[in-house]
């Protein structure tokens, strides 16, 4: 084995451990979009497709409203474009994160798993990323996702509600595992991770803002925040590193 | 329900071009210093956006959310793994509903 397939191996395990509790977090999710699949009418094999080829909660649940509602194609497309719209800056993010000489395949590969965890895990790596690593991640999370969907669907409401009340923080706990500890020292993160809540939280309760939906809240806020913040906190070199 | 197929084809292949567009027209290196702060705050920003208040409301209560969302921040904060963050948000979650219920 030369050494980058083992760099490559290292870096493929350490992403597949990083991944359980993502997949954990999905398996809730998942297995709750899974009830309300068949419940809109969805074959178990049709629910699970849609997971395994869309990788998105918010963009599924709405797709499943909009297909109960039998929308138009260009509904769909539409609304599935504003709800994911974050992935796109995701996206450009993970696209400078990436030694710039990566071969097309793996950026194809990638932006295939490009979701919240997925993504913030990825972009939490210190140095430039490993494919592999993100691949790692995918590869736990993925089924996770995809088979939380299945069981959903066939079995209904199984799980003990306790249980699935106490899952549910999973994703969430993770995030904040992704942003806080760079934060810890940095004032600059610090603030800004305090302002996007407050802003979020004020979106989320004040009467006008308050109809805005949450895709675009958060694409809307990211720009302001982060465009904001690199204007006066421009970050040198290293400290990218 | 068969046109339900081409629902997911058009989800799926929407979201996967969001997806793909910046990572593989973007090759080079950007040097621009504002666009590079930009991208490396873009995912503080994004996350903290979509962890609050959501987190709030993602279990049973608010008060077991609420003990969670601050284990989590703590754990985090003293550096423990994903996984024993993410599992110890959901202990404290159980546990603060089994005094509640």
């Amino acid at each position: 084995m030369n050494k980058q397939t083992t760099t490559n191996r290292r870096a493929w395990l350490n992403g597949a451990g990083d991944g359980i509790p993502i997949a954990l977090g999905y398996f809730t999710v998942s297995f709750t979009f899974g009830i309300i699949a068949g419940q809109t009418g969805l074959n178990p094999f049709q629910a699970m497709m849609m997971s395994a080829t869309n990788l998105t909660s918010a963009g599924q649940f709405a797709g499943l409203t909009l297909i109960a509602a039998a929308a138009t194609f260009l509904e769909m497309a539409l609304a599935q474009l504003i709800i994911n719209s974050r992935y796109f800056l995701m996206s450009f993010a993970l696209s400078q994160k990436i030694s710039p000489d990566t071969p097309m395949i793996h950026r194809l590969i990638m932006a295939f798993g490009i979701t919240d965890e997925i993504f913030g895990v990825s972009a939490a790596k210190p140095g430039r990323l490993n494919p592999f690593y993100t691949y790692g991640l995918m590869s736990v999370a993925i089924p996770g996702w995809t088979f939380g969907t299945l069981l959903g669907v066939i079995s209904g409401d199984i799980l003990p509600p306790r249980l699935v009340s106490a899952l549910s923080v999973a994703l969430y706990g993770m995030l904040l595992a992704v942003i806080i500890p760079p934060a810890k020292g940095n004032k600059v993160l610090s603030s800004l991770i305090i302002i996007s809540m407050t802003a979020s939280l004020l979106f989320a309760e004040l009467p006008l803002l308050k109809s805005i939906s949450s895709g675009v809240k958060i694409i809307l806020l990211t720009f302001l925040i982060a465009g904001i913040a690199a204007y006066f906190f421009p970050v040198k070199e290293n400290d990218h590193e | 329900m068969s046109n339900v197929f081409w629902y997911i084809f058009v989800m799926a292949g929407v979201t996967y071009l969001i997806r793909v567009l910046p990572l593989t027209l973007v090759r080079r290196e950007i040097k621009n210093t504002y666009i590079r702060s930009f991208l490396y705050y873009v995912p503080y920003v994004t996350l903290a956006v979509m962890i609050f208040p959501a987190i709030l409301h993602s279990t049973a209560s608010v008060w077991s959310a609420l003990a969670g969302f601050v284990t989590a921040i703590i754990f985090s904060y003293r550096g423990a793994s994903l996984v024993k963050v993410a599992l110890l948000a959901c202990v404290s979650v159980f546990a603060v509903e089994l005094f509640l219920y």
